[in-house]
């Protein structure tokens, strides 16, 4: 049975199919240890039916650490959001540590619709030029919970 | 996510969405106790979910100061 009720998989299809190009879910998961990983495939594993552009890469965290070190994964599950742009897999530097249910569900279909050229940045244009003036590396964490 | 939208626009930043109640240990080693608290290089916090200047400002530090018009 899916986790997704049928009015929200035909909104969700609607939206996927302004997509421009393929994005990726890089899945890292393991198979003991990880009372949520299961969880998490099974959320991710949604996606992909509603959405030709949509694919999911699984990643064994124990097996593939330099996968791991690229993204700066360090536990699990994590998913991380990649897009194809001409020939090239591009990093989008959107990540997801646990469980994207609830509201962190809605910020996954977000970062997919972003990633995935479905909609526009949702920045202003000082936000934008405040960013674009970084200039060495910065990670953010944003701690939330389902509800 | 803001963050996630300033991590889209740059290609300095990386931003993690952290199921807070998944990863007890990060939870309490960033002292999280209301949500959403927002964790930056480690070093800075920005508490709540802030208007977008002002989480701006507070996630990347005050604007470089501009000139004032008159001087």
């Amino acid at each position: 049975m899916s986790l997704i009720s049928t009015d929200d998989q035909a909104r969700l299809r609607e939206e996927f199919a302004k997509m421009t190009r393929p994005v990726g879910l890089v899945f890292f998961t393991q198979t003991l240890g990880c009372e949520t990983c299961h969880l998490t495939h099974q959320v991710l594993n949604e996606l992909p039916p509603l959405s030709d552009r949509i694919s999911i890469e699984e990643v064994n965290f124990v097996l593939d650490g330099e996968k791991a070190a690229q993204y700066g994964v360090d536990r699990v599950p994590a998913i991380a959001l990649t897009y194809v742009e001409g020939d090239e897999v591009k990093d989008s530097r959107m990540r997801f540590l646990g469980t994207p249910a609830g509201y962190e569900f809605i910020s996954l279909i977000r970062a997919v619709l972003l990633a995935g050229g479905a909609r526009p940045p949702d920045l202003s244009e000082a936000a934008r030029s405040r960013v674009a003036a970084v200039d060495k590396p910065t990670t953010m964490q944003v701690f939330t919970t389902p509800t | 996510m803001l963050a996630h939208e300033m991590a889209f626009a740059s290609s300095y930043i990386t931003a993690f969405a952290v199921e807070a109640t998944e990863f007890p240990d990060l939870a309490r080693r960033y002292r999280v106790s209301a949500v959403p608290k927002t964790i930056v290089n480690d070093d800075i916090e920005v508490l709540g979910a802030l208007p977008e200047p002002a989480f701006v400002d507070q996630a990347l530090g005050a604007p470089p100061e501009t000139p004032h018009p008159d001087e």
